[in-house]
């Protein structure tokens, strides 16, 4: 319903349009331009295909075809692309969001109804947008007493928390945000501090039931820690390696999980306790405690806790296919060249349209298979979520400590055995070097 | 804590000793509800001691509308929609025993089909609560499956009750005299298709639900209350034969047409939460088994209903009528002084009798255990608040 106010007038809108375009050409022209200037001169511009890359030569880039391509080659290849978008958080906040979406149709499907329908039309794939923009407009309510700079902290630690541990996960043969040398133990340090944050924020809001709730994260991460590190020390020992890049590439012959098939379970049902997620939500039973440790989060705070976990799942699925599914190996499907012939022609259009230079078909291969594994492992963790009810503090221990603990062990002493007898390990008999 | 009698006393010293001292550090005071996904329109005052309940208390009436009062200023036929209130998914069970006791005091009998008619809308309604129990004890112990599958069926048996009596929840069905109009034409074809499909998805629930290793170590071996004790604790109903008591109403004093069908009484002798959740499902079993036997029997032709005048007048005296609902024995107590209204109307309901067991179900066990043992025990809030 277009209306009008009582006191409108053309001319007082058009006037009101001239002003603001005045406006912004004044401030752009007066202070943004400078600003951009002064800080050109000082800082080091980089050298892209032998030239120093200024806003002149950025624009001619973007107008010439046969420019681009050395720009986003050299973009691709900075830490900053690297750490934001593609191995780093936006790939990976990328697989979240459709995992998200993704386990509210899954799950759907299972229990026999329809899931998000309407928001974006086809079978309401904008529902996480419209639930992102619903917690954006809430406000966030701190309760009285809470300790405030910890509750407000505690969400954003979370999902950098989560983030870092993405930076640890290689994607492709290279591609990883931090190619560390003590990679897992370090992916292992950093997944130790999502039960103190959650500890540290049911302790700042103040209340009792997310007291229990962080509590509970506590026991969980006694459980499981154990079992979840012995569980990854045989492909340390089969890979002699503790760089997540190695043991992947270690096992270009056959996948650790042939070996090692107890592990990989263990492995798995640790990470599902890791991730909070059903049969292991007890930090979150919503019928015991209320929501637990989220009990007192409002708005975008929920948001990035949730945001958080889904990385943390993608990290932990990431963590299951480089240590057992072998990373991104895979066959060879991708063709050489995506055009043939397309490098040695004269023809920029075509060589944009075949990505010369950026094109690289080992890469490209295994990146597609590492998403296969990995879709297929976030599916598995989604599908238990559908069929099992929640287990109880108890079993929670005694399962962690007695059962999964032990069966770490036996796999460990077959690996050890076949290592001794010469058959896989470093110059055994089915070996990668 | 050997015997009943020993944790009564037990219970009873705690609670003086707690709040004597009510400033010990090592326990927690948890107020779970009216305001928790874990209890609706209901609270249960907890105290736990790391994750062992120490002591609990259940606080009902919330929901407390004074049916009984209200009853008295209204004419036995205007009593039925609000009678039906407290517990609107089992309304043509709360209403059978209302009708079976004012049918008594003004000395009429239903005709043979309106008998027949009757019994099938109460054991559909029986399964309409159950499945929807169930769907809430599923989603109580964190199995969202177990929400959504028995809370998709129920809309099928709804739909059945629907073509049946004209409403989808509150029936208003059964009256004294038989029940309020026959039955459609082809209704016990559309229903045996729906029995049969049911039944084929109790076995699902089974496989996903009961036989799952988790459910079974949650619920097994917790929350005992053995034959003893429930007697004297006077719970009824599932709970009462999940403790090993084969007792159903429809067995001991059939009323109707019940003494003319073949059913077993389920019951367990496991006498733990498992078998308590375990139970109803088995009722809802034996329920598709009755309806098939009513349906079977039904005579073709005849009245539903023997005509009364709307403003009836009762003989002067008393009755106790009751029935066995979805939680249990359901009975009337009505007081007639002669008139066109009750002088006193008293619903003795399960879910009141049930809810008695639960603060010595909960103390000793943990806090986790708390929805588990809570909602297997069959409690509809407001049919105890009445």
């Amino acid at each position: 319903m277009g209306s009008l106010t009582p006191d409108f007038r053309f001319g007082n809108f058009v006037g009101s349009i001239v002003w603001l375009v005045f406006v912004i050409l004044a401030l752009v022209t007066l202070l943004i331009l400078p600003i951009i200037f002064f800080t050109l001169f000082y800082i080091p511009l980089p050298v892209v295909d032998g030239e120093v890359l200024t806003p002149y030569l950025f624009f001619s880039m973007m107008v010439d075809p046969s420019r681009t391509l050395p720009i986003v080659q050299f973009f691709i290849h900075t830490d900053l692309f690297r750490a934001a978008i593609f191995p780093g958080f936006g790939f990976a906040a990328l697989i979240a969001a459709a995992t998200i979406f993704v386990e509210r149709k899954l799950l759907a499907k299972m229990q026999l109804r329809v899931g998000p329908l309407y928001a974006g039309k086809v079978e309401g794939i904008f529902q996480l947008l419209a639930d992102g923009l619903k917690l954006l407009t809430k406000e966030i309510i701190v309760p009285s007493g809470a300790d405030r700079p910890i509750f407000w902290l505690a969400p954003i630690m979370y999902v950098s928390t989560a983030a870092a541990v993405v930076a640890l996960i290689p994607v492709a043969s290279g591609w990883v945000v931090a190619d560390v040398d003590v990679g897992l133990i370090a992916a292992f340090a950093i997944l130790a501090f999502f039960p103190l944050i959650a500890l540290l924020f049911s302790w700042a809001s103040n209340s009792k039931f997310p007291f229990i709730g962080g509590l509970r994260a506590l026991h969980q991460m006694i459980a499981f820690e154990i079992p979840f590190f012995l569980s990854a020390l045989p492909v340390v020992i089969m890979s002699s390696s503790l760089n997540l890049s190695d043991i992947a590439r270690s096992q270009n012959i056959f996948w650790n999980i042939f070996i090692l098939p107890i592990n990989a379970f263990v492995f798995f049902i640790s990470s599902l306790a890791e991730l909070e997620r059903i049969p292991f939500d007890l930090p979150e039973a919503e019928s015991e405690i209320v929501a637990g440790w989220l009990t007192e989060t409002t708005g975008m705070m929920y948001g990035l806790i949730q945001l958080g976990s889904y990385l943390k799942l993608y990290a932990l699925a990431g963590l299951f296919v480089v240590l057992f599914l072998g990373g991104w190996s895979g066959p060879q499907i991708f063709p050489p060249e995506l055009i043939p012939g397309a490098h040695d022609s004269n023809l920029p259009l075509l060589q944009m349209i075949a990505l010369d230079g950026l094109y690289n078909p080992v890469t490209v291969n295994g990146i597609f298979w590492f998403l296969i594994k990995i879709i297929i492992v976030i599916l598995l963790m989604l599908i238990v979520r559908g069929i099992n009810p929640r287990i109880r503090i108890d079993i929670l221990l005694h399962t962690g400590w007695y059962k999964l603990i032990v069966l770490t062990f036996i796999n460990l002493f077959v690996v050890l055995m076949l290592i001794y007898g010469g058959v896989i390990g470093p110059g055994g008999l089915i070996s990668a070097r | 804590m050997s015997t009943l009698d020993d944790k009564i006393n037990e219970i009873n010293r705690l609670a003086i000793q707690i709040t004597k001292d009510n400033d010990d550090d090592r326990l927690m005071n948890l107020s779970i509800g009216p305001q928790h996904p874990g209890s609706g329109h209901f609270r249960i005052v907890i105290k736990v001691d790391g994750d062992y309940i120490v002591y609990a208390d259940p606080d009902i009436g919330y929901v407390h509308r004074g049916e009984e009062k209200m009853s008295e200023h209204r004419n036995f036929i205007q009593n039925i929609p609000h009678l039906e209130r407290p517990v609107i998914h089992d309304s043509t069970n709360i209403i059978y025993s209302y009708s079976l006791a004012i049918e008594e005091l003004i000395g009429i009998n239903p005709p043979r089909r309106g008998q027949f008619v009757r019994a099938i809308a109460a054991e559909l309604d029986r399964l309409v609560y159950t499945t929807y129990w169930l769907a809430i004890y599923g989603i109580f112990l964190g199995h969202s499956t177990m929400f959504m599958w028995p809370t998709g069926d129920r809309e099928l048996i709804i739909d059945l009750l629907e073509r049946m009596t004209g409403h989808r929840v509150t029936h208003a069905f059964s009256v004294p005299g038989g029940v309020r109009n026959d039955i459609p034409y082809n209704f016990k074809e559309k229903c045996l298709t729906q029995i049969n499909y049911f039944e084929k998805r109790l076995k699902e629930y089974e496989d996903i639900f009961y036989n799952n290793p988790l459910l079974r170590q949650r619920t097994e071996g917790v929350g005992i209350m053995n034959k003893e004790d429930a007697i004297k604790l006077g719970v009824t109903g599932s709970v009462l034969r999940a403790s090993g008591v084969p007792y159903d109403i429809r067995k001991v004093e059939p009323y109707d047409v019940y003494d003319e069908i073949d059913f077993k009484v389920q019951y367990m002798k496991s006498c733990d939460t498992f078998a308590r959740a375990y139970v109803p499902y088995l009722d809802m079993k034996e329920s598709c088994h009755i309806i098939r036997q009513l349906l079977d029997k039904m005579p073709d032709e005849g009245s539903v209903r023997e005509k009364i005048v709307g403003n009836v007048k009762a003989q002067p005296g008393e009755t106790y009528r009751r029935v066995e609902s979805g939680r249990g024995a359901l009975g009337y107590y009505i007081i007639s002084d002669g008139s066109t209204k009750p002088y006193r109307l008293k619903i003795s309901t399960g879910s009141f009798r049930n809810i008695l067991a639960l603060p010595f179900l909960l103390v000793g066990s943990k806090l986790g255990d708390m929805p588990a043992i809570y909602w297997a025990l069959n409690y509809w809030p407001i049919e105890a608040d009445r």
